[in-house]
């Protein structure tokens, strides 16, 4: 077998400019997500069953279910709707990368919410009681008290969660986005040297990956600065 | 005593905790300025008695009176006893994302909506008072646990209120720190706070108490002056546990 490292270097160019797209995808779902995630951490620990039920149901299909195909379902499932396609939402889910963000969104928020949850649960009961016998309301004690603890705990899962999904918009490829991964499969067509490109391909997933880890490290020590004795 | 109407009343307090009967007809008038050790053993109700006096347990039935107002279900109830009474705790509980002046800065903030300058000036006066100003713009696990605890103090102290509770404030304390914090609590007594301290030191219940309450298995089962509370109880049960945490 020969390894052509002229392909490598002739391609990387190529698939580079591909970075903005997987780039968009990742952002935007991570964003959408999150305020999803927010939403259903609410209706979680609201205490109200009528919204902890749905929340919960939302959460366990969206787990329970591969990205791949949540994202056919959105794709190819649903344009079949007539409602769909009368409604506001139709001019992103035409579009197969608005497609591709809808999924990515509903399910990275599913698994993110719970993240949250953990980090909310993680605060001491000790802490809020104290807010309490300060005269502390509900809505103060969650806002000062419960948010910034519970970020803190929730970020190493979380920073895993978006590797995670920088990893799943690959999948994008599958419904003719030209994302990294999609303009890389076109390239192996053209050329059949599926080694060169799909391992350079890797590497910039790598790249990409450590810088996400590196941001996210950073923020980990900003938000652990008062958890370490010496200043 | 005094002759007003008592700050803090109980009246037939019940709590249960499910089928447990964690206290049991409470009766207790409490009058500005007085200082009450309340002591027992484990279990006996005693952290839940003063957490009932600031709705962190709400209790199952009876009356609690703060200031001639009673305490109930209503949020406008709870929130205006909470401002009467602050409350330090076995842990400290201290906010460990905050700085110790923004510790004793957020409630004024958000409770009093005292202006932050203002809060803060109250802030390092607090401080002060319980001897540690230096210490403002340090992180709580920076300090020693006497320091927080110290710390804890002023953030209650800092909104004003009429009584404190103290829920076992030293039990959490290496044995060097104790004194410390005993000695603010003396000092706050001195200058007439109303105080009710659930605590095994017996020597500040006996030099700073003005009333010792001793309970066990959710009922006050003696109630008595210091002096005649260490040299003549009355009960078997006061006797036994006397005994048990005086015989070293």
């Amino acid at each position: 077998m020969s390894f052509d490292v002229g392909l490598i270097i002739e391609s990387l160019p190529m698939m580079l400019s591909g970075i903005g797209i997987t780039l968009k995808l990742l952002v935007v779902s991570a964003v959408l997500g999150l305020l999803l995630a927010i939403v259903l951490l609410l209706m979680r620990i609201s205490g109200k069953w009528y919204l902890n039920w749905p929340a919960q149901a939302y959460i366990y299909v969206f787990r329970g279910t591969p990205i791949l195909v949540q994202i056919f379902i959105v794709y190819y499932g649903f344009p079949q709707f007539e409602f769909i396609r009368d409604s506001i939402l139709w001019p992103i889910l035409r579009e197969p990368t608005g497609c591709a963000i809808v999924a990515l969104s509903l399910n990275t928020g599913a698994y993110v919410s719970e993240i949250l949850r953990g980090g909310v649960k993680g605060v001491s009961k000790g802490l809020l009681e104290a807010g309490s016998a300060l005269g502390m309301s509900a809505r103060q004690k969650f806002i000062y008290i419960t948010t910034p603890i519970a970020v803190r705990l929730a970020l190493p899962a979380y920073s895993n969660d978006v590797v995670s999904l920088l990893k799943s918009t690959a999948l994008a490829s599958t419904i003719t986005i030209a994302d990294m991964t999609g303009i890389a499969r076109t390239i192996v067509a053209e050329t059949y040297a599926p080694y060169e490109i799909f391992i350079s391909m890797a590497m910039i997933y790598i790249a990409f990956t450590w810088v996400l880890q590196r941001t996210f490290g950073v923020i980990e020590r900003y938000l652990g600065r008062y958890t370490k004795r010496e200043a | 005593m005094t002759t007003t109407a008592p700050l803090i009343c109980m009246q037939d307090v019940d709590k249960f905790f499910g089928d447990f009967q964690a206290l049991k007809k409470i009766n207790l008038k409490i009058g500005k300025g007085e200082r009450i050790v309340v002591c027992g053993p484990s279990g006996s109700g005693k952290s839940t008695m003063i957490r009932c006096l600031n709705r962190l347990e709400e209790h199952s039935s009876g009356h609690i009176f703060i200031d001639g107002s009673e305490l109930t279900d209503k949020v406008k109830d709870i929130d205006a006893v909470r401002r009467e009474v602050g409350m330090v705790f076995q842990s400290f509980n201290l906010f460990p994302h905050m700085t110790i002046a923004k510790n004793l800065m957020i409630a004024q903030q958000l409770v009093r909506k005292t202006p932050k300058a203002e809060a803060r000036e109250i802030a390092i006066r607090y401080l002060e008072r319980v001897k540690i100003p230096e210490q403002a713009d340090k992180f709580p696990i920076q300090l020693s646990g006497g320091q927080q605890q110290r710390v804890a103090i002023a953030r209650a102290l800092c909104m004003q209120p009429e009584v404190m509770l103290f829920d076992e404030p030293t039990s959490a304390l290496d044995p060097e720190m104790i004194n410390e914090v005993l000695d603010v609590m003396i000092d706050l007594a001195n200058d007439g706070m109303t105080m009710i301290v659930v605590t095994h030191e017996m020597g500040f219940a006996r030099s700073v108490a003005d009333r010792v309450i001793f309970m066990d298995e959710g009922e006050i089962v003696e109630e008595a002056p210091p002096a005649s509370f260490f040299d003549n109880p009355v009960h078997e049960r006061t006797k036994a546990f006397l005994s048990q945490i005086l015989a070293h």
